[in-house]
């Protein structure tokens, strides 16, 4: 039988019309709301340039200083903290400094994009379960769907920059802090939540007083894991161009520099380290009334 | 009974997919196992009526599964019933709309739970505030009601202790000042004690009963242990398998109880502690002897009884009016039946 031994495929003629339309339909779409778009996105390239410049701009002792403050109130450890300064010392040492801060701000703002998309998102879905059936699978293609696939479209709308890097970045990284919002929520001990209805407590007060509150420790593995993303992103990013450590080690590939490409790597792989450490310890410590010791 | 603070009127709850088309089924007869079977619906509460009086202790007994929990959350509606009535001073609950059922809740009534249901997240203090703090209450003035209440429970010095650092029966009067600290009238309790061993679980009684005594609240008191509910209870329910089979004070129950499963509830217990002279009292208009009141204990009236000439005593109300007599023989033979 002659059918089974190849897939009867739609003719190549066929496909080919049935990417052109697609392509086509795509390509009006971008043209007619291109602009608008950009546009849109206009305040966000603003304030991810001011915040790039503004970390440049600061004098690198006050950067170590904030570095070293930062990791403090959030690990509460002398180890971190001198680690996460030292670690920016040597970056600074080894000449990496200004494409770090330019990692930096895209990280951080991409973060904070992504928390404050991510956390309602996520606690919409924990509300519904009709929008977690719909929301999920959403999140698993943005996981899973390989990024070149879909900094094509965002390239065709916005061309080359820092804001479709940033939402390339976003696109990658938010699953984490939507899945466990919506996790820690729904973790929330059914029991607590009859004592707070039993007080009249408003939906409101419920979801600020208890629910997030008690979901916080998974909120905060979510921002975690959130970060970490967006750091593994770094180096794609820097294809559609992003500034910062990614730019190095693209130029290391084409060109076989072993050590140029290692260097900003181990770059990228301490700032992960640092803001793992001082995140994780910080969710820790927002947990520790779950423990049966300590006064405080 | 005109002065019943809560009224439950034939109540109906089953779980379920579709459980009002099982009502008819339910009211015609149907039993809490056909309907599992047959249905697959279960039947939380058939017919419920009770009213409970105010600034009084009721007490609802059952075994597990008996619906118990189930009828407590009917009175502040976190449970809607599937059929009947609930009134709280004369208001239809059922008919409140969101908002106003918040302030019932807020303001009328208090939960305490079997497992505490304390928020993990906050200090005993703030435990014991939450009520006043969901009803806007300014911090000022709940921080200095929430340190009224801990004291009261006993647990000054703890204020700053999360719930997890504390024992059960710490963290019981942590419920228990939470729910007082709102000040309201009506305090459902759902087997508050049960999860505390049996030593603890007295003291709380002793609190309780002590506090009763000076705030004469209504309490809804849930217990599946009888010692519990005759120490505690002014009037006392037994539900099974979701239906109300007998309701009166601790002495109807143990000496006249309405079927064999009752009987069997009541069967070990000391009988000298429950049993008053009143329900003994046989009419002895003649009578001029030594008297005891009405509401002396078995378990005390026998040592003056086997003294008393004729092993005989009189029995007189509050008022001193004499309702009859008592003797010996009719005590003991109260206490084995
Ligand atoms: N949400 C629910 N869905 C289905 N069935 C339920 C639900 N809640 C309670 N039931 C059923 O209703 C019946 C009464 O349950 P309830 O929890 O009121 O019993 P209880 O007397 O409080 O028991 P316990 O002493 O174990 O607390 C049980 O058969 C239980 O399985
Ligand atoms: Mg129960």
């Amino acid at each position: 039988m002659e059918v089974f031994e190849e897939f009867p495929a739609l003719g190549r003629k066929t496909l080919s019309t049935m990417k052109k339309v697609i392509d086509e339909a795509f390509k009006g779409f971008s043209r007619e709301y291109g602009q608008a778009l950009e546009d849109f996105f206009d305040p966000l390239l603003r304030f991810l340039v001011w915040f790039e410049k503004l970390l440049l701009a600061t004098p690198w002792p006050i950067i170590l200083l904030i570095v070293g403050v930062l990791a403090w109130l959030g690990s509460r450890s002398w180890k971190i903290s001198l680690g996460s300064v030292l670690a920016f010392v040597a970056i600074g040492i080894l000449g990496m400094w200004e494409d770090t801060m330019a990692t930096l701000a895209i990280i951080s703002v991409s973060t904070f994009l992504c928390i404050l998309l991510g956390i309602p998102i996520g606690i919409f879905m924990a509300r519904s379960d009709r929008a977690q059936s719909l929301i999920t699978p959403v999140l698993d293609v943005m996981q899973t769907i390989p990024s070149f696939v879909y900094l094509i479209p965002v390239v065709m709308l916005l061309g080359i920059g820092k804001v479709p890097g940033l939402i390339a970045v976003c696109i990658y990284a938010i699953p984490p802090i939507v899945r466990l919002t919506n996790l820690g929520i729904r973790l929330v001990d059914k029991e607590v939540l009859e004592a707070a209805d039993a007080f009249g407590a408003s939906p409101r007060q419920k979801l600020i007083g208890v629910q997030v509150p008690l979901a916080l420790p998974n909120i905060f593995a979510g921002i975690n894991q959130t970060i970490m993303m967006a750091l593994s992103m770094v180096v794609i990013a820097s294809m559609i161009g992003v500034k910062g450590l990614g730019v190095p080690v693209l130029r290391a590939i084409s060109n076989q520099y072993l050590a140029l490409g290692l260097m900003n790597g181990l770059a990228i792989v301490a700032l992960a380290i640092i803001f793992d450490r001082v995140s994780q310890s910080y969710g820790k410590r927002l947990q520790a009334y779950r423990k049966g010791h300590g006064h405080d | 009974m005109t002065d019943a603070k809560i009224r439950i009127k034939n109540l109906y709850k089953i779980f379920g997919k579709s459980p009002a088309k099982m009502l008819p089924l339910v009211k015609e007869g149907m039993t809490k196992t056909e309907l599992l079977e047959k249905h697959n619906h279960v039947l939380g509460i058939q017919n419920v009526s009770l009213d409970i009086p105010e600034k009084r202790i009721q007490v609802v007994m059952g075994l597990s599964g008996s619906g118990k929990s189930t009828l407590i959350r009917h009175i502040n509606r976190l449970i809607e019933p599937t059929g009947g009535e609930i009134l709280i001073d004369g208001e239809d609950i059922l008919a409140m709309d969101d908002k106003r059922l918040r302030q019932l809740r807020r303001t009328k009534t208090a939960m305490v739970f079997q497992k505490f249901g304390l928020l993990p997240h906050r200090k005993v203090k703030e435990n014991v505030a939450y009520g006043l703090e969901i009803q806007g209450v300014e911090p000022v003035k709940c921080a200095e009601r929430a340190q009224y209440w801990i004291e009261r429970v006993g647990l000054g010095g703890y204020e700053d202790h999360y719930p997890g650092q504390l024992s059960g029966g710490m963290q019981q009067r942590v419920g228990l000042a939470r729910a007082l600290a709102t000040d309201p009238e009506v305090l459902l309790m759902d087997e508050a004690f049960s999860a505390l061993d049996p030593l603890i679980r007295f003291d709380m009684q002793s609190i309780l009963l002590e506090l009763q005594q000076e705030l004469h609240k209504t309490i809804v008191f849930i217990t599946h242990d009888l010692d519990e509910a005759l120490r505690l209870g002014d009037n006392i329910a037994i539900l099974r398998d979701g239906a109300m089979i007998q309701q009166g004070d601790a002495q109807e129950i143990v000496l006249r109880p309405a079927d064999d499963y009752i009987a069997d509830f009541t069967k070990d217990i000391n009988r000298g502690k429950v049993i008053q002279l009143r329900s003994l009292a046989t009419p002895n208009t003649g009578y001029q002897g030594e008297t005891l009141s009405a509401g002396t204990k078995l378990e005390d009236a026998l040592p003056i009884l086997a003294q008393a000439p004729e092993q005989t005593i009189g029995v007189t109300q509050a008022s001193g009016t004499l309702i009859g007599t008592v003797t010996l023989r009719d005590a003991i033979s109260a206490l084995r039946s």
